[in-house]
């Protein structure tokens, strides 16, 4: 006990919090008493996705402190209490509040802060920069009343920052100095064509404007004074000009800095001070301040390491390349992207049709490619990125890298299989090619299986489409076949299937079968063909040549229960059932002594119906004017829904009348899994929308539109894909979403794992929702026309149907139920009788 | 030798599916597959699933063979031998049948 070391480490922010983590992981973590000082309020969180904070996460989504971490790790967490000063004699750290904590190795991550250019009139109201969560409350309440937003600097962090004024519903401009946007990152065609892109989205792009001065506007709070003479004005104000790096305490102690500041760093992360280290965005080494977490990560694991002394990592720089999508446009930078090496040769191609833009840099003998610019289309990146990382030759004519290919001639392309085992493959989580690999050893077969395990792709995405080349060369190298076939009789995937039976117009089984098929198919490629030629052309089930596509629950349109018998369950469209409704399903369960129970699904269940009687049952019901509510269906099942605005005080829009309408909008569509809605009156959220395959909630702007959730075996919340929404767009993003997921999913795929598996994930899915990438937005909103007006109640239809309704008894040449369908009371309802129960015939009810 | 009961039309079982008869008390289920002109007789009692249901399940090729997959957990039973692919410990009764006339017979 006496001999443990106190460790303090001020700041704990993304790069502070990665070194606790990697700490605590080595066996000498005991040894430590830990002290950790956070100035903010809130310990560590994903600062990187801070934007979405403003596409409904919360502090808590963004939180990177794992359940319990610091109590089980013995870690002593102050919150608000920022360092103010550092006794390097004495070894002490006095805090804000007075206290003094004495130390044996001090870490500094501090990270850096926004830098306010001084123009007279920055410190006004509503002039706010973008870091932290605070930040973000500010900028919310500061738009509420304003109408015009200006972001001063046009860098990456400028145009997240302008995207997400445009999403709060400002007009949107971008001042930047410099004559061209991110010019750090992109070079001048490149800068060209991005504001031009940026432009096209509706802000407004300022480039050579010196801001001078800033003063009471005429049509808004400010106006800005720019040095050519011209003013712009605004009511926001967002500072993003640049980040300094957060050194002021280590100034005060007199540890050594860069001439622009930073904490001179060695490759142990150690200070001038070797008791003292510094990691992060306020460490500079080698004359380089990395604004990038990949980096940072580094530097505390090599931190931990020394400390700890369990390790001999060391810091060596790292890559700056960026791959990223600001406002739906991809761009990516590698390397020297401005050729400044020397005899650095390079090629461009610019389309101005389709508004890409490409170069490429390489060395003077044409062996190495030093860097890269891509911007409107960044396919190329993860292979781009991994050559120049690996020094990998190039091709004869490095042009071809870029150029596009005409009819069909190959790229270039690395395969998985030329990297290195420690080619990072993911730089966002710095996750190697050999531990991707290692992970599939271990039985992963997915790419939601690698994220989960590895966290590779979790980050930007940018490396998603290369996760999966490693994983799939890995796969078929493990001798795992990586077989897609969707049985012993097809050949193909389900969206295969899918795209023949829509473009060929195939309407039945023995036609597929037939034509693209072997044998007789079996459990597996039956039902999932049952099911796309119901997405298709919404044909009844039962009808002859569908029948015997249909699985345990589908074929009678019921539920079987584990004794052979049903389930009823009509359709309660948004969970609004008149009196006169409630009595009629009373009635129908008393009559036919069924058991009764609410489901999970805002509806009622009635248990125990045998197979003849179920068109007894369904023929009073349907008459009460109730549909099938297709429990049975891989469908549509429940739109839930709160009561809303008409009754609840807090109700901002009707939701129930919204349950109702998409309820009966969406009850006819066979799907790949089952579908499940929620409509939420308010942020609330009462009908936990957030947790379903589409959510929507209302509020002040319109109506919020959530995909992809999961209750069930592995909860997931929604994501966020458009807000502010009238009724009508709406529809018809839900419209595009599902028939884009019907399209494309995998058998039995719920719209969570189909999402996880999405290569882009949630921005390919705004592409191809919102900004229509596929141009089938049209094709996808007729088909589902197509599917809304040829809806029929199957049960209305069946009861109809002489012939059909001879399947629906136990014998088909007797007119006896079956006996082992028995029934015992329990809490004055039928429950199945238990093997011994019926053996001993104990208590049995009288069956009908 | 067991002689043939006559128990439905043909036409009464929908091709690709199954039914179930009552045949001197005994529950038979009967498939009539597409893949054949034959009709198949299995006892309908599901061993697994513990449920007379057998005649309510898919009718399933795997590898050549017949089978119907039980409606409750999806074990495959071969229609001609009665045998379950997933546990080779358990086979169920199957009995002969024969079409005349369009009428279904199965002995017991
Ligand atoms: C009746 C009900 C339970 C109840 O008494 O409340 C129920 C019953 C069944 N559920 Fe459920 N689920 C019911 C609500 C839910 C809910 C809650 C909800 O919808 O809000 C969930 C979690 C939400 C979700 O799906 O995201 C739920 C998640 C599941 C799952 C897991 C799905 C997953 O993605 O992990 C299964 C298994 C499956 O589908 O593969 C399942 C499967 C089943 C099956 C079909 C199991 C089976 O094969 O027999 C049950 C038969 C239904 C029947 O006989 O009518 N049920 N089930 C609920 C019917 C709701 C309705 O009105 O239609
Ligand atoms: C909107 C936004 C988007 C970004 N996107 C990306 C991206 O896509 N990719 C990428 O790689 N990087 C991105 N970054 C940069 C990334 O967030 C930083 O590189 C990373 O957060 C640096 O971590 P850090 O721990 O060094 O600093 P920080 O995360 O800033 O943490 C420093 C902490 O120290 C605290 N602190 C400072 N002084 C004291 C004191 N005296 N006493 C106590 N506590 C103190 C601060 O309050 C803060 O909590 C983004 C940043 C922002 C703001
Ligand atoms: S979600 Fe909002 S509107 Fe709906 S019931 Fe709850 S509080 Fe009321
Ligand atoms: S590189 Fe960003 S998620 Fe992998």
């Amino acid at each position: 006990m006496t001999n443990k070391q106190n460790l303090i480490v001020i700041g704990n922010g993304m790069v502070g919090h990665k070194f606790l983590e990697s700490l605590v992981e080595s066996e000498q973590a005991p040894n430590f008493n830990i002290t950790v000082l956070c100035e903010e309020p809130r310990p560590a969180y994903d600062r990187v996705y801070l934007s979405s904070y403003f596409s409904g996460k919360t502090a808590e989504d963004l939180s990177l402190v794992s359940d319990g971490f610091f109590e089980t790790n013995h870690i002593q967490l102050k919150l608000n209490c920022s360092a103010e000063h550092i006794d390097r004699q004495g070894k002490t750290v006095t805090t804000q509040q007075g206290e003094i904590l004495s130390y044996d190795k001090l870490v500094l991550a501090t990270g850096s802060y926004p830098f306010v250019p001084p123009v007279p009139g920055h410190e006004r109201e509503n002039c706010l920069v973008y870091r932290t969560i605070e930040d973000l409350e500010a900028i919310t309440a500061g738009a509420k009343n304003s109408k015009v937003g200006v972001v001063v600097g046009g860098g990456l962090l400028g145009l997240e920052a302008a995207n997400a004024l445009k999403d709060l519903g400002l007009e949107t401009h971008v001042v930047e100095f410099a004559p061209r946007l991110m010019a750090v990152q992109v070079d001048e065609a490149g800068g060209a064509l991005l504001k031009s892109k940026i432009q096209e989205l509706g802000v407004r792009v300022h480039t050579n404007k010196n801001t001078q001065n800033i003063t009471d506007g005429d049509t808004c709070k400010h106006k800005m004074e720019f040095a050519d003479g011209e003013s712009l004005e605004t009511d926001l104000i967002l500072f993003s000009a640049g980040i300094r790096p957060q050194d002021a305490i280590a100034r005060r102690c007199d540890l050594e800095l860069g001439a622009r500041g930073g904490i001179s760093i060695n490759n142990h992360c150690q200070t001038s001070d070797d008791n003292i280290y510094a990691i992060g965005e306020c460490a500079l080494w080698g004359g380089m301040i990395y604004g990038l977490v990949a980096p940072g990560y580094n530097m505390a694991k090599v931190a931990a390491q020394h400390i700890s002394n369990s390790g001999a990592a060391s810091f060596e720089g790292a890559d700056m390349s960026t791959k990223l999508k600001l406002m739906g446009v991809d761009v990516a930078s590698i390397g020297d992207c401005h050729a400044r090496s020397e005899g650095a040769l390079s090629y461009a191609y610019t389309d101005e049709v389709n508004q890409v833009y490409k170069k490429i840099v390489v060395s003077a003998d044409k062996k190495l490619l030093l860097g890269a610019v891509m911007i409107g289309d960044a396919e190329d990146y993860g292979n781009l990125l991994q050559m120049a990382l690996n020094n990998i030759e190039l091709p004869a004519s490095p042009e071809a890298l870029i150029l596009p290919t005409l009819d069909g001639a190959a790229k270039p392309m690395l395969g998985p299989d030329a990297l290195p085992d420690s080619a990072q493959i993911c730089s966002c989580y710095d996750v190697s090619k050999g531990a991707i690999c290692c992970t599939v050893q271990d039985g992963a077969q997915t790419l939601g299986d690698i994220k989960a395990e590895t966290k590779a792709g979790t980050g930007c995405g940018g490396c998603t489409a290369l996760v999966t080349q490693v994983m799939n060369s890995e796969l078929a190298k493990l001798g795992v076949e990586v077989n897609t076939d969707i049985c012993e009789h097809f050949a193909y995937t389900r969206q295969d299937i899918y795209n023949i039976v829509r473009i060929e117009g195939i309407k039945s089984f023995s036609e597929l079968l037939s034509k693209y098929g072997k044998g007789h198919g079996c459990e597996i490629c039956k039902p999932l063909v049952g099911s796309v030629l119901a997405s298709c052309w919404n044909e009844y089930v039962l009808d002859n040549k569908h029948i015997g596509l249909q699985d345990t629950n589908d074929i009678y349109l019921g539920n079987m229960q584990k004794d052979g018998t049903y389930s009823v369950v009509p359709r309660i469209p948004g969970g609004e059932i008149t009196p006169d409704g409630l009595l009629v399903i009373g009635q129908v369960a008393k009559d036919f002594g069924l058991y009764t129970k609410i489901t999970g699904g805002q509806r009622i269940d009635l248990f125990g119906a045998q197979l003849h009687e179920l068109p007894q049952i369904w023929e009073r019901l349907v008459a009460a004017g109730f549909e099938t509510g297709h429990a049975y269906g891989k469908s549509l099942r429940t739109v839930k829904s709160c009561v809303g605005s008409t009754w609840c005080r807090f109700g901002v829009d009707d939701s129930m009348g919204m349950s109702i309408e998409l309820e009966n909008r969406y009850k006819g569509l066979r799907s790949p899994h089952k579908i499940k809605f929620a409509v939420s009156g308010c942020t609330r959220e009462c009908a936990e929308a957030q947790s379903k395959d589409v959510g929507v909630i209302a509020t002040e702007n319109g109506w919020n539109l959530y995909v992809c959730g999961n209750g069930g075996m592995k909860p997931r919340h929604t994501d966020l894909l458009a807000q502010g929404l009238d009724k009508e767009t709406l529809i018809k993003y839900i419209d595009r979403f599902l028939l884009f997921y019907v399209k494309t999913a995998d058998r039995l795929q719920r719209t969570s794992v189909w999402m996880d598996n999405l290569e882009g994930g949630l921005d390919y899915l705004k592409q191809v929702v919102i900004e229509d990438s596929l141009g089938m937005a049209e094709e996808f909103e007729r088909q589902m026309e197509a599917v809304v007006e040829s809806y029929q109640c199957e049960w209305k239809t069946t009861i109809e149907s002489p012939d059909k309704l001879k399947r629906f008894s136990h014998f088909i040449n007797a007119d006896k139920p079956d006996e082992n369908v028995q029934f015992v009371k329990e809490r004055g309802q039928i429950r199945p009788a238990s093997e011994s129960e019926r053996m001993k015939k104990d208590n049995l009810i009288a069956i009908s | 030798m067991s002689h043939f009961i006559d128990v439905c039309a043909l036409d009464d079982i929908h091709l690709d599916t199954g039914v179930c008869a009552l045949v001197n008390d005994q529950q038979v289920a009967i498939f009539r597959p597409a893949a054949t002109e034959q009709v198949f007789a299995i006892n309908n009692y599901d061993p697994i699933g513990k449920a007379n249901v057998l005649s309510r399940g898919l009718i399933s090729e795997v590898k050549g063979n017949l089978t119907v997959a039980s409606p409750l957990y999806k074990q495959h039973f071969s229609l001609d031998t009665g045998s379950c692919l997933e546990d080779e410990s358990i086979r169920i009764t199957t009995y002969a049948t024969k079409i005349e006339n369009n009428r279904v017979l199965v002995a017991l």
